[in-house]
């Protein structure tokens, strides 16, 4: 039987260094900055193997070891997960799209296959595993879209009460596949940041977990799951180049940061994979402070079909500049024209659906091929993040039947200018 | 001019557990200033070493973000409400 060991040893301000006990809290004390957990990596060492992780479940809890597993007896660190078998996604070659944009090792992470068709599965999986073990009965967010679904699913499988917030102009579909679980789903008039920061006074409030407010440290280190699981898919070795779609930034924090915690372990050959970051056009705050190639972030107003990266006030946004500066990785944004080309050619070539910001990794990672930025014979991942079905409406113009018939032979043979069969 | 001001958990031991408080002052620098001297201790919890505003604090001025105004010097008139607020990411 697989038991996860607590390695969790504090909470850490990721500013000023200072360290607090284990708890729902998302800032430093003393000068709100994010905390993130700290591990115990020398008791890790020689235990947590490659063999352990083989033998552990098809989901990203095979990581449990590297994940915060909050202390208590084992029975009830099981009894308090919450898994809707989230992770483990196919890991695939993309030689078609590899042949179209000029790229011979290419290969997509597919996060589309997430239970609720997106990689947020694996952050609140983590988030209300830690939450149940820290006492919640209520899971809250703020959410773009595919957080509150996610939040509302795994909420009505542990028979947590679920209270999600959305920016009300969300796409259709986004708010159905959250509603139809139960949640009190919230529709607030204003962008994803006012929504964040309703959220951010609720937090203090009332005792929820709000998987990114309160929860945030236990919930970000779910992001970690694509790195560990890159790297075990490519037989435990480190590919040359991972992009990455950003809004707040954190999931490319993460899996940079896991790439360096196996290095750590000694899972993987120590070398240097560049993860570069992608944003649209129309909500780019972190790849705009990397062309200026200052360390400021200034907020942006979002306008752009990439509603799930929408985040004008990026709050990992600091450290993906780190990241992508420490492993030599870029940044680089595309307009909504181009991610709505990124998700028809995906689509077209691997038969993958990947949602908006799908298109935005796609459609810069075209970019960097095409500029030189990644080799052609680069190892190269990318992340696909989410579902094209709850984004529809951003391909709806452009798609649809190539033609309408009656049920008629020789309707059909007309429209496809088709000869009579032999 | 009288503002009031919003004060998130964290910050609460510096204004003896106080969630509002009432202080005077034209801008948000002046108000940070009149808070620091109601409670000492408040500023360096807000601003750096070189007197910015934090990297994870987010100052508003009824729903304004000052980034998108004057910073330290976005106005504060007679009775509006500065919020002040651990910056929060997602998504």
């Amino acid at each position: 039987m697989f038991l996860p060991v607590t390695y969790v040893q504090a909470l850490q301000c990721r500013e000023c260094g200072r360290r607090v006990d284990v708890a729902a809290t998302h800032a430093c004390g003393f000068c709100f900055g994010p905390l993130e957990v700290v591990y115990d990596y020398d008791a890790m060492r020689g235990v947590v193997t490659r063999e352990r992780i083989a033998a552990g479940p098809p989901t990203l809890w095979r990581y449990a070891d590297l994940l915060p597993v909050l202390d208590g007896p084992a029975d009830a660190r099981d009894a308090a997960r919450v898994d809707l078998g989230a992770g483990f996604t196919p890991l695939v070659p993309a030689p078609r799209l590899g042949a179209t944009i000029g790229l011979d090792d290419l290969w997509i992470k597919n996060d589309t296959l997430n239970p609720t068709g997106a990689f947020k599965d694996r952050v609140v999986s983590v988030a209300l595993t830690a939450a149940r073990r820290l006492g919640f009965d209520t899971a809250a967010c703020a959410s773009t879209g595919n957080l509150a679904q996610s939040v509302a699913a795994h909420a009505a499988a542990s028979g947590m009460r679920a209270i999600v917030l959305v920016p009300s102009d969300l796409e259709q579909a986004k708010i159905l596949a959250t509603a139809v679980y139960g949640p009190t789903l919230v529709a607030v008039k204003g962008t994803y940041d006012d929504v964040n920061r309703l959220c951010g006074e609720l937090a203090d409030a009332y005792g929820w977990a709000f998987v990114n407010v309160n929860v945030r440290p236990f919930y970000a280190e779910g992001s970690k799951t694509i790195g560990f699981e890159i790297a075990e898919q490519l037989g435990w070795r480190l590919p040359d180049q991972v992009v990455a779609p950003m809004a707040s930034g954190a999931m490319l924090v993460k899996i940079e940061k896991a790439f360096r915690e196996l290095i750590n372990l000694e899972l993987v050959d120590d070398r240097t994979c560049r993860v570069s970051g992608a944003q649209a056009s129309g909500c780019s705050p972190i790849t705009a402070a990397y062309k200026r190639g200052g360390d400021a972030i200034l907020p942006v107003r979002p306008d752009t079909i990439a509603k799930s990266l929408a985040i004008g006030d990026p709050a990992d946004g600091y450290y993906a500049l780190e990241a992508v500066d420490r492993s030599g990785g870029v940044m680089e944004d595309v307009s909504d024209p181009e991610i709505i080309d990124g998700i028809k050619l995906l689509a077209r070539t691997e038969g993958i659906f990947g949602e908006t910001a799908a298109g935005v990794t796609i459609a810069v990672l075209h970019k960097l091929a095409a500029q030189g930025r990644i080799g052609r014979g680069d190892r190269t991942v990318a992340v696909i993040s989410g579902t094209g079905l709850k984004t529809t409406d951003a391909v709806a113009p452009t798609v649809g039947p190539t033609f309408e018939i009656t049920a008629s032979l020789d309707e059909f043979q007309a429209a496809l200018s088709l000869q009579e069969p032999a | 001019m009288t503002a009031t001001v919003r004060i998130p958990t964290p910050l609460r031991s510096a204004t003896g557990g106080a969630a509002t408080v009432a202080v005077d002052g034209t801008t948000v620098g002046e108000v940070v200033r009149s808070l620091d001297a109601a409670h000492p201790g408040v500023a360096e919890r807000i601003l750096d070493d070189n007197g910015r505003v934090r990297r994870f604090v987010n100052v508003f001025v009824d729903d304004e973000d000052i980034r998108f105004a004057g910073g330290l010097e976005t106005a504060v008139p007679d009775g509006a409400t500065v919020s002040i607020i651990p910056a929060v990411a997602g998504g």
